[in-house]
């Protein structure tokens, strides 16, 4: 379902901000890992622009402020559930607050890999509770789209075998450990994550794809919606 | 919306609150002393303290990059850090762990910031409650005449000036520390503080605490916290030499 409706936050309105004086578009590709989200923000980007929007792409741990630190801390062996969600929770608002919002304010059309679900659903898979961080990400703002590229963990391990060749020690949740071998914590961990997103579909007004069809036609099946939004 | 999560571990979790300049942790610290002398195993644990989270405040607050959310939410990812990997095995182990600033600093000094009461409460919902919260209660002028007297550099976050109350920063600071004891103030029977009188002696205030412990959680730090033999005490001074 798509908005048109001017921007506003989900219900803790960030200081300093005039919602009203957002003019431009806050688009979401949302989606496990290795889905296809970056090829398809990458080849939207390049669509929209040719059409003569300013694009702006962002995506999670990407910010000035705590980018580097979730990197540091990511290559520690002491980085518990918690303070990982709320350290990207805090990345997610310095991108919100110091990229997101100054763009939209310019009028560009912002593109996000992955927004406060992926950091919720993350949460979530890790057993802590739904409400407590749907309400510390309530300062996000409601997006004019969100896109969720869903896939079966089953096809996520294809991609996965394929792409990179190797399991990704963050990827498969090794941090709590869900199952013996990185293998059989992935399968745990992704269905837990990719059960967090579906459960939000519906209350968030997700537009789901099926991220199995080919990048082709993903990428026309988001032209022909994005295109509804101007 | 039930605040904090209760402590169902054998360890006691003791946290001192106030503006700056209210004594509490020189209080704190006494009574930690205090403790050990009775062979109770006490651990110490400070705000702002996570060595994973302090070179990104540290960076972030030099080139002034907060906004009050993010300064909310880098202090809780601060917070989570110490409570995941210190106060949580700690308070498992049995130990009584005392705390310089808590949760209830954040619900006064963001509030103060900019965010709502109720989001930065929701926050910390994760957090333990402590066994026993004491609120230092001084009145303005008198901790300012401490924080001035002693040391003359107050720093830029410190003073609130990023709320831009005041060009002077002693005037930012007198008003931004102002602010936080309303918050403290209004915040006394919500979080359940024991108020101690911050103008009296150190002595008397030290009384006051020590027998707000016995009356409290005497029984538990009789029989039930995890207590020290002279042979471990030797055992772990020796150990913290050689390293």
């Amino acid at each position: 379902m798509l908005r048109k409706q001017p921007l506003e936050s989900y219900s803790e309105p960030l200081v300093n901000v005039d919602e009203q004086a957002l003019l431009g578009k806050l688009i979401v590709i949302e989606g496990p890992d290795s889905v296809g989200r970056s090829t398809q923000v990458a080849r939207l980007r390049t669509w929209l622009e040719h059409q003569g929007h300013a694009v702006l792409d962002t995506g999670l741990a990407r910010g000035a402020l705590a980018g580097k630190g979730i990197s540091r801390a990511k290559k520690g062996n002491t980085l518990g559930p918690l303070t990982m969600t709320l350290f990207y929770a805090t990345d997610f608002a310095d991108r919100l607050e110091n990229e997101i919002i100054p763009a939209l304010r310019a009028g560009f059309v912002v593109l996000t890999d992955r927004y406060i679900f992926s950091l919720m659903a993350r949460a979530i898979a890790r057993s802590e509770d739904r409400a407590w961080i749907e309400r510390v990400a309530s300062f996000a703002l409601v997006p004019h789209a969100i896109y969720y590229l869903r896939a079966d963990v089953k096809d996520l391990l294809t991609r996965v075998v394929l792409g990179r060749g190797a399991f990704d020690y963050w990827e498969s949740g090794m941090d709590m450990r869900f199952g013996a071998d990185m293998h059989d914590s992935f399968v745990k961990y992704q269905t837990r994550v990719i059960r967090a997103l579906d459960r939000m579909a519906k209350r968030y007004n997700f537009v789901v794809l099926d991220a199995t069809k080919t990048p082709d036609q993903i990428f026309k099946e988001l032209q022909r919606s994005i295109g509804k939004l101007f | 919306m039930p605040l904090l999560v209760p402590n169902r571990h054998r360890g006691k979790l003791i946290v001192v609150e106030g503006i700056d300049g209210s004594g509490k942790s020189t209080q704190l610290s006494l009574l930690s002393q205090w403790l050990r002398s009775q062979r109770i195993a006490v651990a110490f644990s400070e705000w702002n303290s996570s060595p994973l989270v302090r070179e990104t405040t540290r960076r972030a607050k030099k080139k002034s990059m907060f906004t009050p959310v993010t300064f909310s939410l880098i202090h809780a990812t601060d917070f989570a850090d110490r409570l995941e990997r210190y106060i949580l095995p700690l308070l498992k182990a049995g130990a009584v762990v005392c705390a310089d600033r808590y949760a209830y600093t954040a619900f006064a000094r963001d509030v103060v910031r900019g965010v709502s009461r109720r989001w930065v409460r929701n926050l910390y919902k994760f957090s333990v409650r402590p066994n026993l919260a004491f609120y230092f209660r001084v009145p303005l002028e008198v901790a300012i005449g401490r924080i001035l007297g002693g040391r003359n550099a107050i720093k830029y976050y410190e003073a609130g000036m990023d709320l831009e109350l005041s060009r002077n920063i002693e005037e930012s600071f007198r008003i931004f520390q102002g602010r936080i004891l309303e918050e403290y103030e209004a915040m006394i029977q919500e979080v359940g503080f024991h108020v101690i009188d911050a103008t009296g002696s150190i002595e008397d205030q030290q009384q006051e605490m020590r027998r707000i412990v016995m009356e409290e959680l005497g029984a538990s730090l009789r029989n039930g916290v995890l207590r020290a033999s002279q042979g471990d005490i030797d055992a772990a001074q020796a150990a913290v030499g050689i390293l």
